[in-house]
């Protein structure tokens, strides 16, 4: 499976890259053509949006939804994708899906650590690593964690705010599964 | 990390070599660690940048969390570690030296990237991997660092490091009661008790020396520490 990942001049991509390389995806430049684009994401929303537009990268995301190609966004990749972030005083996103990312306000922030997550109101088991500060507010949430959106499915986009390539064996097998999604 | 090996003391003093970094790293990451810390604690000493070609391929075999501190001075340096495959950047001397830098990169790479390291002894801050006073309190600076945009606190007992003997609860419990950022207490974990005692008050807790003589300590240290009710990944 060819894999491209949106690299947009901040933020950890070879982390990404290398998980994706460990079940034998191919990593290939063209985030319009690859059969996933991954929108890896470290980093503040108005730096990491100028980064995304100096390289065309939401032109060809937005491309990508419109024909139904699919797209993973990892933590602030995720929150890029939404309408708009509250972050740095408001920051336009690429409006892939419905909703904003709003400051979290329960616990410690940044929220860092591994946490399970829920998704259909019953609990796995498996524990992934979250370190975010700003979580999505969306009605296509298809997990939780902790009370925090973890996982947005709406149209071809998946948007995990943990991060996968950090997770472990649990979060291999999580990126293998996005993967076959993908395929079939 | 000195000279590019893993080394541990006492204190911060008599360091001796325990192994190779891309090894013990792998076999850390192996057995269940959460999280990789690496420190290069001569980087600031001898004047130089953390180790980056280390930390490569310290990163290509991790499939978890990596922090990575040691002579970080700017933002340059800390998108040279991320580049390399670090997650998180740890800033301690040249933080104490100028602030601002902890704004400057919390601003670009986001607070959660932005881990401040602290070193304590007798209550007040050290720098330059524990060889310098600073006359700060460690409450004081870690309240100064989180508002100035710093998303995690490493906090590390001087006085405890090495010994085996437990963490410095009442520090660590002062520090994480003052800030509402994550704080990981570091220094002197010997048992299973020891770090059921430290997650007690602070988010995460640092291993080293005895991991570091035997890396499978970890698998048995997370069963005992479930037996005493912690809820470990």
């Amino acid at each position: 499976m060819k894999v491209a990942i949106c690299e947009y001049g901040a933020g950890n991509t070879r982390s990404v890259a290398l998980a994706f390389e460990r079940f034998g995806s191919e990593l290939v430049p063209d985030v319009f053509a690859a059969d996933l684009a991954v929108l890896p994401g470290v980093g503040s929303a108005r730096t990491a949006m100028d980064g995304l537009r100096a390289r065309g990268h939401d032109l060809a995301l937005r491309a990508r939804i419109a024909e139904g190609r699919p797209v993973l966004g990892i933590c602030l990749g995720l929150q890029l994708a939404l309408e708009e972030s509250a972050e740095d005083g408001g920051v336009d996103g690429l409006g892939l899906v419905a909703g904003r990312a709003v400051r979290l306000t329960r616990g410690r922030v940044p929220r860092i650590g591994w946490a399970t997550v829920e998704r259909g109101g019953v609990d796995e088991d498996q524990a992934y690593y979250f370190a975010h500060s700003y979580a999505a507010e969306t009605t296509a949430a298809t997990a939780w964690s902790e009370g925090v959106v973890a996982e947005v499915r709406s149209g071809a986009f998946i948007g995990c705010q943990f991060h996968p390539e950090k997770s472990g064996p649990a979060g291999a097998r999580y990126l293998e599964e996005i993967a076959s999604l993908c395929l079939a | 990390m000195a000279a590019g090996r893993v080394v541990k003391g006492i204190r911060f003093r008599g360091l001796r070599d325990v192994g190779d970094p891309v090894a013990l790293g792998e076999a850390y990451s192996a057995a269940g660690a959460d999280e990789l810390v690496f420190l290069d604690i001569q980087a600031t000493i001898d004047g130089r940048r953390t180790l980056v070609e280390l930390v490569r391929r310290v990163a290509e075999r991790l499939a978890i969390p990596f922090t990575v501190g040691g002579g970080v001075r700017s933002y340059q340096d800390a998108e040279e570690l991320l580049a390399a495959g670090a997650d998180k950047v740890g800033v301690n001397s040249a933080a104490l030296a100028r602030p601002e830098l902890l704004t400057e990169l919390a601003g670009r790479l986001g607070s959660q990237a932005v881990v401040v390291a602290i070193d304590v002894e007798d209550g007040r801050v050290r720098s330059r991997a524990g060889t310098a006073a600073t006359g700060r309190d460690a409450v004081g600076w870690a309240r100064e660092a989180q508002a100035r945009g710093a998303g995690e606190i490493l906090l590390t007992s001087i006085d405890a490091d090495g010994t085996r003997a437990g963490y410095d609860i009442e520090l660590t419990a002062a520090v994480a009661g003052a800030v509402d950022v994550p704080v990981i207490a570091s220094g002197g974990a010997g048992n299973a008790q020891h770090v059921a005692d430290a997650l007690g008050v602070a988010q995460a807790a640092l291993l080293a020396s005895i991991l570091h003589e035997d890396p499978s300590r970890l698998e048995s240290l997370r069963s005992e520490l479930r037996a005493l009710g912690v809820r470990v990944r």
